[in-house]
């Protein structure tokens, strides 16, 4: 089980481990980390903290994008949930209710867009993009255009709190991904995901309730997204419905992309997509550490993932040994028949 | 084409009589994108009915050809003045010659447009680069000659601004030595974003020690760096400085409890002097300056931060 997981992630690992070397030419004291209060500190804790959203999302968009889908709308479902966990807190109902009403928000849009995948057959693309254009007024609704601020100190423990030693939610991201991984892997369920992902038709055919799990992808998807956005909400200590989540939609499916899953569906890797995530936060930290002006910000970051593209790129190796002269006779991605060691 | 020209004598003849019915107003509003544009909504409405003016409000849900139809509106009713938001700077020019034509007086508020300055009355709005100066100036007479090294948090990359604000507060430190800007990067006008990329800066900056004050050019950054302050075990407002610009209520909050220190206004009231220079125009036809500045307010702690949150917080910020 460890070994192949382990050889799965290796490119994104190496990846994120350069990128920490590169970050620290940069800016030295980029691996300072030091006990204070009892909570670590240092720039790859923030790293790790702030990684949170995206990876959050990322282990739901692995999910559906490994059903061939897509979910644009994650970003829109932040904002609905951060908006009425702020709303109910605010209101008084405490925390508890407060997360309840702000998970089954999550899962109602999920329910949403996966029966209007799975049932009513519209695109995932185009699905998802209702929600994505509808959600953001929704939360406005519920905070009635302003920034829903509270002080509830319990939610805000969420977003900025400390569990032994390390914030809060970061223990969020890795138990939803190491749960959600456990879930899928000891069971059946991630090889039907897969199956549905490669050949929806026929893995009905053979017996799979493509239906059903559709939804139950969608609605994982945005029982994440409504995590990531009481991580947002609580991080700020307010709803910012025209803010909250904007656009880290994109950055889901990049990190998703980064982590090696094909937007074709088909086979996934919850780790490697989580650590996708971190890769494009780190990037991030070392653009602020690094003192760019903000102009670079968006071209450093491009530049920085296309390489990191390329370099993943199954084409890229067979040009690279077909430059060296010994062309390959297997496709390198195809790594079920990568047993027997190529003749010299 | 007489009854109308009737219509306006008789406008006319009720002017000239000192205003016997109440003037009608009309209001072109871009929409409700932000707290700040509830605000100027809400305080336009107030000013009017202080003042005893019939306001015809139309939101136009930021799209010109329905503040284009709202106008043509206006003046099919005949109103005796029109607000007007422009949610873009061209294409006015057909919709206002119509209005000038009718005699009907335009104000820009708060943006300006493109067309020619003959084709409306007045302009009201704020200096953005003097907002950036006037914080720019609180600093340095704060700081009192000491060394300070200065964050910066910009608005978004290459908005005006966060261009303007930017350019304001650099003018006011430019003969000082002592206050230098150490680092600058973009939140995004958010609160999030501004906390983010404070606690970048804070680790960048020996955990904060070697930071003076921080500049946001929007109060909603500055909330998001107090709380990146505070996490990081630093009192923002003493170890740290904090100066921003808007005066929303939450700075307000934020001061009342001494964790920040300056804002610069930017006043939704842009509806005061817009009327003020249309009874003025009305009364003996003074033809107000084309471009009228609103004032740019500083607001420190001393100035009952808790009063003017009380003040602000049912404005729709």
């Amino acid at each position: 089980m460890m070994v192949p997981t382990l050889k799965r992630i290796a490119p994104q690992l190496s990846t994120l481990v350069a990128l920490i070397i590169l970050i620290t030419f940069i800016f030295p004291s980029f691996l300072n980390l030091s006990m204070v209060d009892g909570r670590l500190v240092g720039p790859l804790v923030d790293v790790a903290k702030r990684s949170a959203p995206v990876a959050l999302l990322a282990i739901g968009m692995t999910l559906v994008i490994a059903t061939k889908g897509i979910d644009l709308s994650v970003g829109a479902i932040i904002a609905i949930c951060g908006a009425s966990a702020a709303w109910a807190v605010s209101a008084g109902y405490g925390l508890g209710p407060a997360l309840v009403i702000a998970l089954s928000a999550g899962i109602a849009c999920g329910l949403w867009n996966g029966v209007l995948v799975s049932m009513v057959g519209i695109q995932p693309f185009v699905a998802t993009l209702i929600l994505m254009t509808a959600g953001r007024g929704i939360a406005q609704l519920i905070t009635e255009g302003r920034i829903l601020t509270f002080t509830d100190p319990s939610f805000g423990w969420i977003g900025s709190g400390t569990l032994f030693g390390l914030p809060v939610p970061v223990w969020l991201w890795l138990a939803t991904g190491v749960l959600m991984a456990l879930l899928l892997r000891r069971t059946a369920l991630g090889m039907l995901i897969e199956a549905v992902g490669i050949n929806r038709r026929a893995s009905a055919l053979s017996g799979v309730n493509a239906r059903v799990l559709l939804i139950a992808v969608y609605a994982a998807s945005g029982f994440c997204a409504a995590l990531a956005g009481l991580v947002v909400t609580a991080d700020i200590r307010g709803a910012d419905a025209n803010n909250a989540g904007l656009w880290l939609e994109l950055d889901a499916i990049l990190a998703v992309v980064i982590g090696g899953n094909s937007l074709l569906g088909g086979r996934f890797s919850i780790a490697a997509s989580v650590i996708g995530a971190l890769i494009i936060q780190t990037i991030n930290a070392g653009i602020l550490l690094g003192g760019f002006p903000p102009e670079y910000n968006l071209v450093i970051k491009a530049a920085l993932v296309v390489v990191i593209l390329v370099l993943q790129s199954p084409n890229l190796v067979t040009h690279f040994a077909f430059l060296r002269g010994a062309l390959p006779t297997r496709r390198p991605s195809e790594q079920v028949q990568q047993t027997g060691k190529p003749k010299p | 084409m007489t009854y109308k020209t009737l219509l306006a004598t008789t406008a006319l003849v009720a002017l000239s009589a000192g205003g016997a019915h109440a003037q009608v107003i009309g209001f072109s509003q871009i929409g409700s994108e932000s707290g700040w544009r509830a605000a100027e909504t809400t305080l336009t409405r107030m000013q009017a009915e202080e003042r005893g003016y019939d306001l015809r409000f139309s939101d136009a849900q930021q799209r010109q050809e329905n503040q284009i139809a709202a106008i043509r509106s206006f003046i099919a009713q005949d109103v005796d003045a029109i607000l007007l938001a422009p949610v873009v700077a061209t294409g006015w020019d057909a919709v206002l010659q119509e209005a000038a034509e009718a005699e009907i007086p335009v104000i820009l508020l708060d943006r300006m447009v493109d067309s020619s300055d003959d084709l409306y009355l007045t302009a009201v709005g704020s200096d953005l680069v003097h907002e950036g100066y006037v914080a720019g100036e609180w600093l340095v007479d704060t700081v009192a000659g000491e060394d300070c090294r200065v964050v910066e948090l910009q608005g978004t990359t290459g908005s005006s601004p966060a261009i303007d604000r930017k350019n304001g507060f650099e003018q006011a430190i430019a003969d000082h030595a002592n206050v230098e800007i150490v680092r600058s990067q973009t939140g995004d006008f958010t609160r999030s974003g501004g906390k983010s990329v404070m606690e970048g800066f804070l680790q960048a900056e020996g955990g904060g020690a070697d930071i003076c004050a921080v500049y946001a050019h929007n109060d909603d950054m500055a909330v998001g760096a107090i709380q990146a302050i505070k996490e990081a075990g630093l009192n923002p407002g003493t170890d740290i400085l904090v100066v921003s610009i808007d005066a929303v209520p939450d700075i307000f909050l934020a001061m009342a409890a001494g964790e920040a220190n300056a804002t610069v206004e930017l006043t939704p009231n842009m509806a005061g002097p817009a009327f003020d220079a249309l009874e003025a125009y009305w009364a003996d036809g003074t033809m107000p300056p084309k471009f009228i500045q609103t004032e740019s307010a500083l607001y420190t702690q001393d100035d009952d931060p808790q009063g003017e949150y009380d003040r602000r917080k049912d404005l729709g910020y």
